[in-house]
Formats: C-alpha cells, sequence, structure tokens
C-alpha cells in the first residue's frame, strides 16, 4: 500500500464538467486519482479519462527542454519534424530571445495584421489572458481565437444576438429538477460522462422525462421517453416545427412572451411553413413525434433544453441555436431553476478563455474589440496610449489559417492547440501552414501542428502549474500544482510574461506589466475591468469555486441566469429559414459523415493518444448502419475506405445500429487515419464555424494492408 | 419534517423522522464503525459491524439502515455489541487479506480481535484479475460490500458490469459470463475503485509501482501496444 506524501485539490483537465480531482502524491508523481463524495460537481464520480487518463504528464515523448529546428524554415516549404533529431536542445534565453526577435521583424516590416495567436480551451484562465494581452497590447492586433471557435461558436453568437450573453443559463446539477428535458446534438454519455449521470438519474429517480433529438442512437437514448432520430444538418426544421406545434395547440407563455421578449409576431408570420410534415419530409423523424415533443417540453412545468456540437458545428449552426433559443422564449422555459438553455461546453476551459477575451471580436468580459469605450478600459489597464488598441475585428481560428500568405499572416504562435487535427479539409489546413514564415508551438508534445513550428516551448500541463478554470457552467475553480515541473518546462503564464517583456524592449515601447509573482495578480488585473470575475478571488475559492457574474467581493455567485432580465433587455425572437447543409448526399457520395468524440479520447490526441488511455481505445473506427453495411457487403470489422471530395482514410467498420441509415459516424481523435480530411471546411456565415457535422462520402470495402495500423484492433464492449 | 426522541447511551436525543440510528448517533457523535456502508451507495446492512443493540429487539440491529423511532432505547458499545464486532473483524480477518484495509486494520486493534481465532479457516483466495489498462482486481481482498457493484449500477454509474457471481462461501465479484473487463459493458469509470474500502480494486499505476516498477517503466509501458508486444 502506497502512502502518499500529499494530497493535491485540482480541477480535472478534459472535459466542461470541471469535476474536482485529488492527486495522490508519491516522490513527486501522481500515482493515484480520487475526488471528493461530497464535491459539488461531481459528487464522488468521474469518467475514465478525469480517474486513469492523466499520465501523459509522465510520457517519455513529451518535450521539457526548449527545441529550435535543425533546418531554418521557409514560407512555402516549411515541414513537419516528428523527430527529436531534427531539432536542436537549446536554453530557455535562446528560444526566447530568437522568438522575439523574429516576431520584431515580422511585425516591423508587415504590421499587425500579419500577427495571430492561437490561445487554448485546455489552459488556465491567467495564461489565455496574458497571450491575448499580449498580441492586443504588443503587436496591436485582434487576431486572437482558440477552439471555442470550431466547437460552440454558432451556439455563442445566437444567445449573443437573442440573449446578450453566451453560456449555460443553468448549472448542470439543477438537471435533476427539470420536469422535462432535451439532450440534442450531444452525445453527453461520452463527452461530458458525469452530467450524463446527472441526465440519468434525473429519469431514474426524479421522475424526468428526456427527449433525444439526434442522428445516433446514443447511449442516453435508453432512458429517453422520445428519440427523434433526425438528418444530420435538419435542427431548424425539426425545433422549429415544435414551435409551430406549441404555437398551433397554444402552448404557449403568453406573458412571458409579453414581458421578457420581443419580435413575437415577426417570428410568427414566418413559422407557417414548417408543420410537422415539412419536417418529416425533411429530416425524416415521423411528425406524430414531434408533436410529442412539442407537448412534452411545453406542458411541462420546469423544462430544459442540453446541446452539444450537434448544433452548432454546422454552416447554419447559429440558426440551429437560435431555433432552440426561440422555443425557450415561447414556453419561458428560461430564467428559472431547473430550466434553461444549456449549451454544453467542450473543453476544460472554454468558457474561461472565452471570457479571457481569447476572440477576434472581444476583450475579456465580452466586451466588443470595435467599441471605444471598451478599448479605453483596456488601455488604462495595460498602460497603452489613448487610442493605441485596435478597433478593427481580428481573424477567426479558420479565417487565421486561411490567410496564411504573402500580405497576409506571416507569424503565427500556437499555444497548446493543434489545428492539423481539429481543422476542417486538413489537406488545405496542411498547404496554409506550410505557407507561415515563423510559427511558435507552446505545448507538451510535438503533435501534427506543433511539428511544423520552428521554435518550440516546452509548457506544463495541469499538474504542474497553478491557476483557474472555468466550467461549463460557469463555475470558476482552482487549479494547483501537484508537483514541480519536469525538466526545464515552464507554465505558461511565466513563459508568455517572459516573451513579453523581450518584445517590449526590442520595440521599445511601455510596458503593459508583465512582472507577475503568482497567477492570482493576473485573475486580479482582469477582475477589475471584468465585472462578472470582480468578486472572484482565489482565498474565495480555495474550497468550492464561484459561479460568475460575481459582481462583487461579497457576491455569492449567480447560478441561474436571466432571472428578472437578460442583459439585452428583452429576449428576442428570431425568424428562420431550413438551409440545406451544403454537401447533401447524391449518388457518387451516397453516405452523410458526421463526426464526433469517443469516450476515451480528447480531441486531437495529443494528451490521449499518449496515455494509457490509447490502450482502451487504439483505433478509429467508421461507424455504419447495419442495412448500409449489407449493401456494400461490409462486415463487423472490415477494413473500409472513407473518401470524401477533399480526402480519403481507411479504418475499420463497426456495423452497428448506434448510427442511422445513410449515416456513417467517425470519431476525429486518430491522426493515422484524421476524420479531417473529409470534412467540409465552410464556415457558418455569423460563426465562421465549419460544417463539421455533415458532409457527404462514400464507404468501400477495403484491404487489411491499407489500413495505417493492422495489428492494432479495438475489442471493447461498451456500447 | 416531525421530530422524534429516543435514548442513545442515556442521553436522550431528538431527531428528525426517518434518518437511520447510525446518523443520528453520528450526529451526537457517537463513534460507530462502518466498513461496508459509504454515503454515496444505498446502505444494505452487509457487513454488520455497525450493530447495535435496541432494548426489546431481539437480535442486534445494523445502525445503517434500521430507523430511529420514536422511543428507542440504543445501546452503542454493549458487551454484546462489542463481542459481536470483534467476532465479525475476526472472521474477515481468517478468510481475507486485509493488508490492504488500514481502516479495519485499526479497527481490529480497538476490539481486541484474535487474529488468529479462527486459525483452520478457509481462506478466500484469488489470483490477481490484471484484464484491464485501467485498474486490477484482487479478490483475496474481497469482503463483498457490494459497494462497487452498486456504483456500477443504479447508485452511480447506470453501467451494470458487475455482479455478485456464485453462492454462499464461494461467492465473489465478477463479470456477466466471466468476460474479460474490456469486453463488457464497463466504460472503465473506475466509480468502483474509488469506493472499495479493502483495496481489492486498485489503480493499474498504484499496483505497477507497489509491485517494484519504477515510474519511467510504467511510463515505457504505457507507450501503446505495438511497444507492449515487443517487452
Amino acid at each position: 500500500m502506497i502512502k502518499a506524501d500529499r494530497v493535491v485539490s485540482t480541477t480535472c483537465p478534459y472535459c466542461g464538467v470541471g469535476c474536482n480531482l485529488m492527486l495522490h502524491v508519491k516522490d513527486e508523481h501522481v500515482f493515484k486519482v480520487t475526488t471528493p463524495f461530497d464535491g459539488p460537481v461531481n459528487h464522488g464520480n468521474l469518467c475514465v479519462k478525469g480517474r486513469f487518463g492523466y499520465d501523459y504528464i509522465y510520457h517519455p515523448k513529451r518535450v521539457t527542454t526548449p527545441l529550435m529546428r535543425k533546418t531554418p524554415q521557409k514560407a512555402g516549404e516549411r515541414t513537419q519534424a516528428f523527430d527529436r533529431s531534427e531539432w536542436h536542445e537549446v536554453t530557455w534565453d535562446e528560444a526566447l530571445d530568437y522568438t522575439a526577435d523574429r516576431l520584431v521583424e515580422i511585425y516591423k516590416r508587415d504590421g499587425s495584421d500579419a500577427m495571430a495567436v492561437y490561445c487554448c480551451a485546455k489552459a488556465t484562465n491567467e495564461d489565455n489572458y496574458l497571450l491575448q494581452k499580449m498580441y492586443r497590447a504588443i503587436f496591436r492586433t485582434n487576431n486572437v481565437d482558440h477552439c471555442t471557435r470550431l466547437c460552440h461558436a454558432g451556439s455563442v453568437v445566437a444567445l449573443q444576438q437573442a440573449t446578450g450573453s453566451s453560456a449555460m443559463s443553468n448549472t448542470a446539477s439543477q438537471v435533476i429538477q427539470n420536469d422535462v428535458f432535451i439532450v440534442t446534438g450531444s452525445n453527453t454519455s461520452e463527452n461530458h460522462p458525469i452530467i450524463a449521470l446527472q441526465m440519468k438519474e434525473a429519469v431514474q429517480k426524479h421522475g424526468a422525462k428526456m427527449i433525444v433529438v439526434d442522428p445516433r442512437r446514443i447511449d442516453l437514448v435508453d432512458m429517453a421517453e422520445l428519440w427523434l432520430p433526425l438528418k444530420p444538418g435538419t435542427n431548424v426544421p425539426v425545433f422549429t416545427a415544435m414551435a409551430y406545434v406549441i404555437v398551433e395547440e397554444n402552448l404557449v407563455n403568453h406573458d412571458f412572451i409579453d414581458d421578457r421578449t420581443e419580435g413575437y409576431t415577426e417570428f410568427l408570420s414566418t413559422l407557417e411553413t414548417f408543420t410537422p410534415e415539412y419536417a418529416e419530409e425533411i429530416s425524416g423523424v415521423p411528425a406524430e413525434d414531434i408533436r410529442k415533443a412539442a407537448r412534452l417540453y411545453a406542458k411541462a412545468d420546469k423544462a430544459a433544453i442540453y446541446w452539444g456540437m450537434g448544433i452548432s458545428q454546422l454552416s447554419h449552426g447559429t440558426a440551429s441555436a437560435l431555433a432552440l433559443i426561440n422555443l425557450a422564449f415561447l414556453t419561458g422555459h428560461i430564467g428559472r431553476e431547473g430550466t434553461g438553455l444549456n449549451p454544453l461546453r467542450g473543453q476544460n476551459n472554454v468558457q474561461g478563455a472565452s471570457d479571457m477575451g481569447s476572440m477576434p471580436f472581444h476583450y475579456p468580459g465580452y466586451m466588443r474589440v470595435d467599441n471605444p469605450d471598451n478599448r479605453a478600459k483596456w488601455e488604462r489597464a495595460w498602460n497603452i496610449e489613448e487610442g493605441g488598441l485596435s478597433l478593427k475585428l481580428g481573424l477567426t481560428t479558420t479565417e487565421i489559417l486561411g490567410h496564411a500568405h504573402e500580405g497576409g499572416i506571416r507569424a503565427l504562435y500556437i499555444m497548446g492547440e493543434n489545428p492539423m487535427m481539429s481543422e476542417p479539409n486538413l489537406n488545405e489546413t496542411r498547404k496554409h501552414m506550410q505557407q507561415l514564415e515563423f510559427l511558435v508551438a507552446q505545448d507538451i508534445f510535438i503533435n501534427e501542428s506543433a511539428a511544423f513550428a520552428d521554435v518550440f516551448f516546452p509548457a506544463t500541463p495541469f499538474a504542474e502549474k497553478d491557476g483557474t478554470f472555468s466550467n461549463t457552467d460557469r463555475r470558476v475553480q482552482r487549479v494547483r500544482a501537484a508537483h514541480a515541473p519536469r525538466g526545464q518546462a515552464r507554465p505558461d503564464w511565466q513563459i508568455i510574461c517572459d516573451l513579453a517583456k523581450r518584445l517590449e524592449s526590442r520595440l521599445g515601447v511601455a510596458s503593459a506589466y508583465w512582472d507577475y509573482s503568482h497567477p492570482e495578480e493576473v485573475l486580479r488585473e482582469m477582475g477589475n475591468v471584468n465585472p462578472d470575475y470582480a468578486g472572484i478571488t482565489y482565498d474565495r475559492i480555495d474550497k468550492i469555486g464561484l459561479i460568475y457574474p460575481v459582481p462583487s467581493m461579497e457576491h455569492p455567485g449567480t447560478p441561474t441566469l436571466f432571472t428578472e432580465t437578460f442583459p439585452r433587455g428583452r429576449g428576442k425572437f428570431h425568424p428562420l429559414e431550413y438551409v440545406p447543409v451544403r454537401e447533401e448526399a447524391d449518388d457518387e457520395y451516397p453516405f452523410i459523415l458526421t463526426t464526433g468524440r469517443l469516450l476515451e479520447h480528447w480531441h486531437g490526441g495529443t494528451m490521449t493518444r499518449n496515455s494509457v488511455l490509447n490502450d482502451a481505445y487504439p483505433e478509429a473506427r467508421v461507424e455504419i448502419h447495419p442495412a448500409d453495411a449489407e449493401i456494400h457487403g461490409i462486415r463487423n470489422g472490415d477494413p473500409v475506405k472513407v473518401q470524401s471530395r477533399r480526402g480519403e482514410i481507411v479504418v475499420r467498420a463497426t456495423v452497428t445500429e448506434k448510427t442511422t441509415v445513410g449515416v456513417v459516424f467517425l470519431p476525429w481523435h486518430f491522426h493515422e487515419a484524421a476524420a479531417n480530411l473529409l470534412t467540409n471546411d465552410v464556415l457558418d456565415p455569423q460563426a465562421k464555424i465549419p460544417e463539421f457535422k455533415a458532409c457527404a462520402v462514400q464507404v468501400f470495402p477495403a484491404r487489411e494492408d491499407d489500413l495505417a495500423r493492422p495489428d492494432v484492433v479495438v475489442n471493447r464492449g461498451r456500447y | 419534517m416531525a421530530e422524534i426522541t429516543l435514548i442513545i447511551d442515556g442521553q436522550e436525543v431528538t431527531a428528525e423522522q426517518g434518518k437511520t440510528l447510525l446518523e443520528v448517533a453520528r450526529e451526537i457523535g457517537k463513534d460507530i464503525p462502518t466498513i461496508c456502508f459509504h454515503e454515496a451507495t444505498t446502505a444494505n446492512a452487509l457487513c454488520r459491524i455497525c450493530v447495535v443493540e435496541v432494548e426489546g429487539q431481539r437480535v442486534l440491529q445494523p445502525a445503517c439502515i434500521v430507523k430511529a423511532g420514536a422511543g428507542m432505547k440504543v445501546q452503542t458499545r454493549s458487551e454484546k455489541v462489542v463481542r459481536a464486532r470483534r467476532t465479525i473483524l475476526e472472521m474477515l480477518q481468517s478468510t481475507m487479506d486485509l493488508s490492504d484495509a488500514p481502516e479495519i486494520q485499526q479497527m481490529m486493534v480497538e476490539y481486541g480481535a484474535d487474529a488468529n481465532r479462527f486459525p483452520g479457516a478457509e481462506r478466500r483466495e484469488s489470483e490477481v484479475i490484471d484484464d484491464n489498462p485501467m485498474y486490477v482486481r484482487d479478490y483475496s481482498k474481497c469482503l463483498l460490500c457490494w459497494r462497487c457493484v452498486q456504483v456500477c449500477a443504479d447508485d452511480a454509474q447506470y453501467t451494470f458490469a458487475i455482479n455478485f457471481d456464485g453462492r454462499g462461501f464461494e461467492t465473489q465479484i465478477g463479470t456477466f459470463f466471466d468476460k474479460a473487463i474490456p469486453e463488457t459493458s464497463c466504460v472503465l469509470c473506475g466509480q468502483c475503485v474509488g469506493v472499495c474500502p479493502t483495496g481489492a480494486l486498485k489503480p493499474k499505476r498504484e499496483y505497477l509501482l507497489e509491485q517494484g516498477m519504477t515510474p519511467q517503466e510504467i511510463g515505457v509501458l504505457n507507450t501503446g501496444r505495438k511497444q507492449r508486444k515487443q517487452r
């Protein structure tokens, strides 16, 4: 029996649930993770990633020394270097000086528009705040974004337009208070496992009725009252047809509409076409089930909607989210406990990174960058001359790489992200990456994107740094170092501050201040300007996190939003029209491919593919319905080629009724069979989110030899 | 909520109706030991270490499930209670491996349990089952408290991957058709590991360190299937 030298309380680095972890440390090594049974978020439960998936920290391939490429890289000829022999080990001074020289050279030559940065939804609030501060204050650019663009941008924009806010309106622990709830576009059991437990508890122990609206027969369907298996990308007709039924049968909440909303009359006038029969024709969901779902939701005393990327990752992702918001406004299922509009945020700190202004249109606290009053606030905070910060909206994640060419983006700084896995249409992404003149990667492994870099800064994973994460229900929680960084690795915030000071001295500009002795000072600096975080100190969240908005030091936090009013005043109905996905199935590409995630893996795989988690699920499989498989002569486990207009991969098939006829599913974690080689890089016009959830593909039988790793076969019995 | 009055160890106590004797006794600072009871699982009174003497009842009552009743007279440390607890501990010690259960070892000392009271007892021996990447199962250390089965079922995870297998003395926690863990419905959440009181379920990394492997050696082991096959 091993006795821990110490047990360190921190927050899980995986999904947005934000589970409380206790790291048991012996000889400067985490050997076990437990969780307190009285924890406010996860009540003693964890998933496989949180409990066992921390071992990437100790993986032999982790980089703990600053690196520089041996062969100088040139725009247009940039290559990937995965092997350590292609890199020099250098000192921190060498790496930081070289990086500062190159960035300043490019900035002086090409100006602000040549500079861009990817912040990181895995890193802490403090890390993200400082990185966007560095680019805004020193390079005077808003070309700052992170992977929120690729996950919930559609939801964020929709919520901003309709309510003026952009987070879950209620907490996940309120699930058990729901009488009826809708889960849509979210395979919650695999992507937010602990919230799925609370959903199951709500059904099994509290009498709630669950409606699942999803093209896949996900695990939650077992406990659902209704399952509406819609065709990918037909959210708007299905949910608007529900609105049609609610209006037709007069199940609307007139008081709520009169007192709290605007635009109802215009909305009604566009509702006419959206009969359940029309929606059935488009989506394949029986009209009668749409009616049942509408009645269940509207008649409930307390009803809520939980959604994931099946809503937002579409070329009409904003419209899809607005369709859900319209339903909540019609019925008044918002602004009370046990109700709400709840986008389940993916990353541990995607909410926080967004709050910290790691976005091209917003300063911290969602203050628009094109508003001079907001600019003035941050100019004062960062010691910048009046009118010094840029009013110009920056480029989004996908746009940044799309602009990597002469006259566009020349230098890119990537903290922790992996666009070479997470962008759509990766063959295009590769070309863009090659066009960069200078690339800095700050990470823990040489992943597919860092392999393109000139300089590699070895940063620390969650267990080696202090800071805060803000989870999906806006709870700001502490992250604590379990032990010192391995090797020469350094916490991200320290790397950023050291580089920023070098940049300022080379440019001869006044300092925006980078001499923090602890991340807590960083959070205070941000909270002094961002009212949502004004009352959050490390002392106050020492034991239990606070749910923002926390406008003052005495304020207890705000679990339920919009109880009196919406930030924009009245909630705004949005008339919608049905726009099909950009690429529909046809004779040549007869299947719709939808992508998503697996329980055992995380996004681009930088963490989980370098973990024991990979042993639990070592290969990508394409899910295909038995009826489709039979037509194409595909048996369970057969190698198949999945091909779209943009690329092809070979994987084994899983023949399963978990997917529906005409729809195939691929997880996107596996670099050797990257689903994003196939996906469509068309963007939602407002949110600029790509259409990851639907593109047309063909599936052919292939040979064992065509597989990247024929020797690897996953053998799991879980659903 | 209605309130009731009862007497615990001679002390008059007012309690909320519906609470168990264990809850009420702990509220007034009485130390009733528990083994199978866990705050996060449904109490089943399997181990009987929490028994107390209730006046008028023929047998000792398990405090974890018996509700406090108006007018009850309860003794939490009578001679009969102490003897019962001591015997339970001695029987556990004689049949299973308590080396990973320091709390139970502490109880042995406190209750003066004789480790050799039943020298000829048949022990419940079992090989360590190492069939998945996340945790190992050593049923020599299992006292059948049922917590793992409960959290895998409707106390937490709703996965139903494990259950009691066999009858009587042969009873052991197992998977359906004795399948390896990865081939069952198990999602490897480790909720079972989190509630195991005796180290019968243990994270694989912790187990390997105990076996004398260094973190570096484990790191290499976990670098993927290919390397593993080569070892």
